[in-house]
């Protein structure tokens, strides 16, 4: 199974040790999700201070690719401002995993690989609205978390 | 119709798609069969003879294609009645699935029965099925859902079922005659009688029995009982719903439409005799005429030679599984109280990827909760791996599985 396009050293390493995974009480932003069909179900939570993100974590069951996937977001986001995540895309995601081949050959899967994404620009675009009431900067994220997959 | 052989080994030559290479040219191994079966060349035969030279609507016009489909169409009925030892077919009531046949019960029975403070009782381990239509019904009659809790074992917990019993609000049991993903099966007759005392009716989704044991209606004195087609070599689309003729008549009708009526005028309707009443709509013609190929499939091996092979590769597949290190398996240990389900967790790696690793080698089973998240989070956990088997697996499939699951320890440095 060497050469596996899925599982690699990077993914397995990350589901069995996934970073920023834990929960942050009172956070800024919580923002629970689930891919009904598989199961894999994450809680994401952000502190803002300023326009930054000053801490983030994540906990939640979910395959490998989904621990993967929510532990190298998180990562990737940590420190950025809001206008930054804002943009953030989902090709960013995938291809810092290798993952880009799943939007083509598994359509399953990459639900699997999203589901964090998916669950950031959902929690981001509540938090311009209901907590800053600023559906302005909250832009299009709506829709783009509900039609990532 | 082609002949069918006796020996299961055989058999798997009607069934075209058993012959299919998979992922990178491997055989296919389908062991997803509680999901749905695979179907034989003589219930694919059967639909496509159906639309070529027969394709009518039925039950109303005289000319000879209605007949034809109309005669073939409630010849399927007569033969549904018989496969169950019913002895009348008016009793049979053509549904979309199961998931229908519960949803109608829910609807046409529980609505003008179910009151304020009632009680349904179901149980841990229903599918979703099984579930949801009853929460329906009792958050909109402010009625009660119980459950009757599972062991450790995966059995259920039958004491339980006195206590509600004894409450005398229990309308209606309703319970899976064999665990979709435990492969439990129920202690049907204790559940009947214990009802039948309480003058409680009982409901049985079949779906996952019907297809792999003899069921005899007739002895079992249940009240209502559910299954698919799909499940058992025959088409999507198709369900059955059984119930007594005396609760089918009493009942209000489920869809209002074609074919469920004896006259409409502008305010008011008498309904047709049973079964009709309950099948409002064209109803699903083709997949009905192949559903007849299915049962005959099924009743040239027997029922209970089906049993056998199935206990079988079950004990079988335990055996296997038993003897690799991080193996998890759920349900009872004696493969004589299941049936051919076997769900398992491989270490603490997600189902989802002993799924997608054991793919590569051809092998199709199931990962997920199996619409079954009351019995999951029993469990305690998110998911589970299920291998189901059907007539036409092999114990040489099942060497195939074990020796993919390898590869998952390989991959996860196990």
């Amino acid at each position: 199974m060497s050469g596996d396009p899925i599982y690699t050293e990077m993914i397995i390493e990350y589901s069995r040790n996934p970073s920023n995974y834990g929960k942050i009480d009172d956070a800024h932003i919580h923002r629970h999700d689930s891919n009904p069909l598989c199961g894999d179900s994450i809680d994401l939570y952000l502190n803002i201070d300023g326009n930054k993100i000053s801490d983030v974590k994540f906990d939640g069951k979910g395959c490998a690719i989904c621990m993967a996937c929510s532990s190298v977001l998180t990562e990737m986001i940590k420190g950025k401002t809001l206008d930054e995540v804002k943009k953030f895309e989902k090709d960013e995601l995938l291809s810092e995993l290798g993952l880009e081949h799943l939007i083509k050959t598994s359509p399953v899967r990459i639900k699997c690989a999203l589901l964090s994404l998916k669950t950031l620009k959902y929690g981001i675009y509540s938090y311009f609205v209901d907590k800053m009431k600023d559906s302005e900067s909250a832009g299009n994220l709506n829709e783009e978390a509900a039609n990532l997959y | 119709m082609q002949s069918t052989s006796e020996t299961f080994g055989d058999l798997r030559k009607d069934f075209p798609v058993l012959n299919r290479r998979v992922r990178d040219d491997k055989k296919l191994v389908y062991f997803d069969n509680a999901a749905t079966t695979q179907k034989p060349n003589q219930v694919i035969d059967a639909i496509t003879d159906y639309y070529q030279n027969h394709n009518s609507n039925i039950h109303r016009a005289v000319h000879a294609l209605a007949e034809e489909s109309t005669e073939a169409f409630e010849q399927t009925r007569d033969k549904v009645a018989k496969f169950l030892n019913i002895e009348d077919s008016r009793e049979i009531v053509f549904v979309r699935g199961t998931t229908e046949a519960i949803n109608l019960i829910a609807y046409a029975w529980g609505r003008d029965n179910v009151k304020e403070g009632d009680i349904i009782v179901t149980t841990e381990y229903e599918h979703h099925s099984n579930i949801v239509p009853w929460q329906l019904l009792t958050q909109e009659k402010k009625a009660q859902l119980k459950y009757i809790d599972i062991d450790d074992n995966g059995e259920l917990m039958i004491e339980q079922l006195d206590d509600y019993l004894s409450t005398g609000k229990v309308k209606l049991v309703t319970f899976s005659h064999m665990s979709n993903v435990l492969g439990t099966i129920s202690p049907v007759k204790e559940i009947i009688s214990k009802c039948k005392n309480a003058g409680v009716l009982t409901l049985i989704d079949g779906a996952q029995s019907v297809p792999h044991m003899k069921i005899n209606l007739n002895e079992l004195g249940c009240d209502f009982y559910a299954f698919s087609a799909h499940k058992m070599l025959g088409p999507t689309g198709v369900g059955v719903l059984w119930a007594r003729k005396e609760i089918l008549e009493k009942m209000s009708p489920f869809l209002g439409g074609g074919d469920m009526i004896r006259e409409v005028h502008k305010y008011e309707t008498t309904w047709n005799d049973l079964p009709y009443k309950f099948e409002a709509g064209t109803p699903n013609i083709a997949d009905v005429i192949g559903f007849a190929k299915a049962i005959e499939y099924l009743e040239k091996i027997g029922m209970d030679n089906i049993r056998k092979h199935e206990l079988e590769l079950t004990r079988y597949a335990l055996e296997k599984m038993k003897q690799i290190p991080g193996i998890t398996l759920y349900g009872t240990k004696e493969p004589e109280k299941r049936g051919g389900v076997v769900s398992f967790n491989f270490n603490d790696v997600h189902p989802h990827d002993v799924g997608t690793i054991i793919d590569k080698d051809g092998v199709a089973i199931r990962s997920g909760h199996h619409c079954a998240q009351v019995l999951m989070e029993k469990l305690n956990v998110a998911a589970t791996n299920r291998a189901s088997f059907y007539i036409y697996n092999t114990k040489e499939e099942i060497d195939v599985l074990i020796s993919s699951l390898e590869n998952v320890a390989k991959v996860f440095k196990l």
